[in-house]
């Protein structure tokens, strides 16, 4: 037996666990020596769990925070990326000569690699040339930086481009076809971000179609014929467009000691990396920062073709140089891929799932990840399953993560599908996920949902005989617990008795800034806005990259480790000061008071002034879960909604969310990123749609007047549920929520509510006025895409 | 507002030449402009001398101060204000007017930055996000976009604080409905929208009070 060194020697600990509602238990875990004690359940607690205000909530709403679209630097130069005109073909010259004549040009640079797009296995498949080959309109090519950004923006239209234009395919079903233009001469792959996105290499390739990915348990045919009921049907998705609202963007100061990058990124560490990787430098004379940040939704990951062209351009100019991608760009830069699924479920009499069959075809574009399967497979237990998962490749911009990648789509169908079930069996269809959704959380959420909204007056389905047809629906969500070990911190005690956290972690506007303040606040007893916190910055310790949800469960748990551990190192060094021991001082309701003698209490001020040197710190890092099961978080979303069958308007009148994020740190910012997975998924429902022209193989509506998201008029009443569920992980417990907040459940709860208003179930979306009407038999439908 | 301001501009500049020094873009977008302010300025061009294309140094009234700054005919007031005065809470998301994130205010009423001439705003107070709030003292409408959580990412807040705070302007007791109007052109994808709404009815609800306070009615 290995003999335990100071590092992993552990000690046994009693963790509350479970869910408040179904009555907490305990559970035992062995934690290292240097963890802090287990916190109790939120209510306990001083500052975690209860609603804090935003930490740079004044910043953003007076304008003040600085964005990377806001960096000024001395001698900046401004940077304008020029891109391809045409969906494929070969590059025959591009010209700059006139963009380096435009008075005000400071360099020009022309890409010769393109990134985050599918890559040939084998790329002698093609001729090489000193060009990357175009296999989509808006494909990056080159760039200007110029003195400002209308030069920049004149010079990069004096860059001549000659091509030699190929066939292509832009439309999903045409490049299934065996004679359509091929995207790649042969089998290509891409590789996922951190945030996900990316396809599974090594599967087989037959033209433009990437797969099948196959997967399978148990004999998905026994178990049709072991069924008494069977749905079976096709759904359609389209792409959409990530259209946050800062564009992904970079300032690049390259100077020989050091590369100093302002990026709007969801992981200063994986720009770093990638950086250094692209240019062959060492990570440490790579610095990034992120200090405010526009929104990614899963889009802005690593260095990007725009980051790399700046870095060029700065080099070149010796100027810092920024590049930020107008409207069009970012819609064409980036996707959730579309999606045709093919699902078929059999149950038995009692509800029992005997087999779920999933076929999927999906465009990312000239990018992979276009598969749908992740709620098919763990949503429910089924003992016999197959999923085939396809990526078909087309001449657009490639996909990539975007919140919950894979999930709204798979949802989409899926839970209608569960939902078609019910029907048939004529079940509730709360009662039959009761029956086969182990999940604990989803169980307690369902029967919040029967308590807190409309569903017991629920009626058949077509119940109003006017025109306005009004229903309600449910639908389900599942997302995984992921840990990124890259989550450090330094949390530092200066004897004034101020209170720093220092970690590379960034905040995207989900509150993470908040959320750490709220840990340190509740380990050192004062207040969360007292705490200083410092991220966003590679000279910190790394921070993991904000994809999947894993901020908060990552980084949390360190974060609390440190504080905890700074103040151990502040009781040791004040200890004979106070003419005590330092286990005899511990931090009860916000001050620090002798165990033996309650009488001698003191605050975090007082005691840091006895210091004997100006601060004490403690630097902490991630520790592995403490057991190693797989766990899911779900959600459950009710919605009301009205179809007006005469013009094809779908209105949403009600939106009731209960939501699982383990232990909620700052429900307050928790609930804000649920509103916004429900709206996101409410104009994912009805509105977005990337409109190709077929003929000329581009985006027609890459901007935010045609390309159509959710506004305000379109927000319905919303309410949301957060249950704590205490599951004995970390010493925080805590979990993100950006994935399962209603993104994933909106178009299938939507499509449920849409069959019980009108009888006629909504197999496509967008449901847009011509899709209901189509779907409702009022009009011819259209070409089946 | 038709009427000249008393200190209208001086210089304007020829509309022909400045279609011809700026890029098709640019002379697209002031085509299409629906900014009735532009409109008016451009409309009023009874020229004593041409200025343009080429840059040149103007001043204007920016958050109750005189700035002198040299531009282009060409430049918008969203990219004078952000490059040339360093005012970098006005946000630029579309630069099309379709978003309304660069809401800034001229003359008191909400114009659209992206798509407004910044020549054409001489002599015209323009307030931004800056100007709203006094020294640290935040502006109703700021403090209660904190107290509410009226923000994620924060990159829509200036111009839905903007798009608020002038509705509360013209209309002290506004409904639900009057506020979703006024923000029915502010685009948010964090989706902050109910959040907003709430912020906005709250200034309107403690003014109320404060009202019914001060003239003794309250029982």
């Amino acid at each position: 037996m290995a003999i335990d060194t100071p590092e992993t020697a552990k000690r046994s600990e009693t963790f509350v666990f479970g869910i408040p509602q179904n009555g907490l238990e305990h559970k035992q875990r062995e934690v290292l020596l240097d963890e802090p004690p287990p916190l109790g359940p939120n209510s306990e607690l001083m500052y975690i769990g209860k609603p804090t205000v935003r930490y740079d909530g004044p910043a953003k709403a007076m304008g003040t925070g600085k964005y990377t679209a806001d960096v000024h630097l001395p001698g900046m130069l401004y940077a304008r990326m020029v891109d391809a005109t045409i969906p494929h073909g070969r590059i025959v010259s591009v010209d700059t000569s006139a963009a380096e004549r435009l008075p005000g040009v400071r360099a020009v640079h022309v890409i010769e690699h393109v990134y985050g797009v599918a890559e040939l296995r084998d790329p002698k498949q093609e001729s090489p040339s000193r060009y990357p080959v175009i296999r989509y309109a808006g494909q990056p090519i080159a760039a200007v930086a110029a003195t400002s950004q209308q030069i920049a923006d004149d010079a990069a239209k004096l860059v001549r481009v000659q091509y030699d234009a190929m066939p292509f395919v832009v439309d999903r079903s045409a490049a299934r076809a065996v004679d359509a233009p091929v995207v790649f001469p042969g089998p290509a792959d891409e590789a996922g971000s951190a945030g996900g996105g990316g396809g599974p290499k090594n599967v087989p390739q037959t033209g433009n179609v990437h797969g099948p990915q196959r997967k399978q348990s148990g004999d998905v045919e026994k178990g049709f014929a072991e069924a008494a009921v069977i749905v079976e049907s096709e759904y359609f998705t389209e792409v959409q467009t990530h259209s946050a609202l800062e564009t992904h963007g970079f300032v690049v100061d390259w100077k020989p000691e050091e590369v100093t990058i302002y990026a709007s990124t969801q992981g200063t560490a994986s720009v770093r990396e990638e950086f250094a990787d692209v240019f062959k430098l060492p990570q440490s004379k790579v610095r990034v920062i992120t200090e405010y940040m526009g929104g990614g939704f899963g889009a802005k990951f690593g260095a990007g073709n725009e980051g790399v062209v700046a870095a060029n351009l700065s080099r070149k100019a010796n100027a810092p140089v920024k590049l930020m991608l107008d409207r069009r760009q970012e819609h064409i830069v980036c996707n959730r891929p579309d999606s045709h699924q093919q699902l078929k479920i059999g149950a038995r009499k009692d509800g029992t799932l005997t087999a779920i069959k999933l076929i999927s075809y999906g465009t990312a574009g000239v990018g992979t990840g276009a598969g749908t399967a992740g709620p098919a497979t763990n949503m429910y237990k089924c003992p016999n399953l197959l999923t085939e998962e396809n990526d078909v490749f087309i001449n657009a911009g490639p996909g990539a993560a975007f919140r919950a990648p894979g999930h709204p789509q798979g949802c989409f169908a899926f839970e209608q599908a569960i939902d078609e079930l019910a029907v048939k069996l004529d079940m509730d269809p709360l009662t039959l996920r009761d029956k086969i959704d182990e999940h604990p959380a989803r169980r307690v959420e369902r029967q919040i949902i029967l308590e807190k909204t409309n569903w017991r007056s629920r009626r058949p389905a077509a119940s109003d005989a006017g025109p306005v047809k009004r229903g309600m629906g449910i639908a389900q969500s599942v997302w995984y617990r992921f840990v990124s070990m890259d989550s450090s911190c330094e949390v530092r005690i200066s004897r004034d008795g101020s209170v720093e956290l220092m970690s590379a972690v960034q905040d995207l506007g989900t509150g993470t800034k908040t959320m750490l303040a709220v840990v340190v606040a509740e380990e050192l007893g004062l207040p969360p806005a007292n705490v200083v916190i410092r991220i966003g910055d590679t000279r910190f310790p790394i921070g993991p990259d904000s994809g999947g949800s894993v901020t908060t469960g990552s980084i949390s748990p360190a974060v609390r480790n440190a504080a905890w551990q700074a103040k151990q190192k502040l009781f040791a060094a004040v200890a004979p000061k106070l003419g005590t021991t330092a286990d005899n001082l511990v931090m009860q309701k916000g001050r620090v008071v002798f165990k033996n003698d309650a009488s001698k209490s003191y605050t975090l001020k007082q005691i840091a002034a006895k210091l004997p040197t100006g601060d004490v710190s403690a630097r902490a890092t991630r520790v592995p879960e403490y057991s190693k099961e797989r766990l899911t978080y779900g959600g459950v979303d009710y919605v009301e909604l009205a179809v007006d069958t005469e013009t094809g308007r779908v209105h949403i009148e009600k939106v009731f969310g209960a939501h699982d994020c383990g232990r909620p740190i700052n429900p307050t910012g928790v609930i804000s990123q649920i509103n916004g997975g429900i709206l996101q998924g409410i104009s994912y429902a009805l509105f977005e749609q990337r409109i190709m022209d077929r003929n000329a193989g581009y985006m027609l509506n890459a901007n935010l007047e045609n390309y159509k998201i959710l506004g305000a008029r379109e927000v319905p009443e919303i309410e949301v549920v957060l249950i704590e569920n205490y599951i004995a992980q970390s010493s925080t417990d805590a979990a993100g929520i950006g994935e399962s907040a209603g993104i994933i459940t909106l178009a299938a709860a939507i499509g449920n509510a849409f069959y019980n208003a009108t009888g006629v179930r909504m197999r496509k979306i967008p449901m847009t006025p011509a899709n209901v009407l189509a779907a409702l038999g009022k009009t011819q439908e259209e070409e089946q895409a | 507002m038709a009427d000249s301001p008393a200190d209208s501009p001086k210089i304007t500049f020829s509309r022909r030449g400045f279609l011809k020094g700026a890029g098709v873009t640019a002379a697209t977008s002031v085509i299409e402009t629906a900014n009735a302010l532009a409109r008016n300025a451009n409309d009023a061009v009874h020229s004593s001398r041409v200025a343009g294309p080429e840059a040149l140094p103007v001043k204007l009234h920016i958050n109750g101060r005189e700035h002198s700054v040299v531009i282009e005919p060409r430049d918008t007031l969203a990219q004078t204000l952000r490059d040339n005065v360093g005012l970098t809470g006005t946000k630029v998301v579309c630069d099309r007017g379709s978003c309304s994130a660069c809401t800034v205010w001229i003359d008191k009423a909400p114009a659209l930055a992206c798509m407004t001439l910044s020549i054409d705003t001489m002599g015209r107070q323009i307030t931004t996000i800056e100007g709203l709030a006094h020294g640290d003292q935040m502006h109703p409408v700021q403090a209660a976009f904190v107290k509410h959580d009226a923000m994620q990412c924060g990159f829509c807040t200036p111009g839905m604080v903007m798009s608020c705070a002038a509705l509360l302007e013209r209309n002290p007791n506004p409904s639900l409905s009057d506020v979703k109007h006024a923000v029915s052109g502010n685009l948010c994808r964090c989706g902050t929208y109910p959040k907003v709404f709430a912020a906005t009815l709250d200034v309107a609800q403690q003014r109320a009070s404060l009202v019914t306070l001060a003239s003794g009615t309250e029982a």
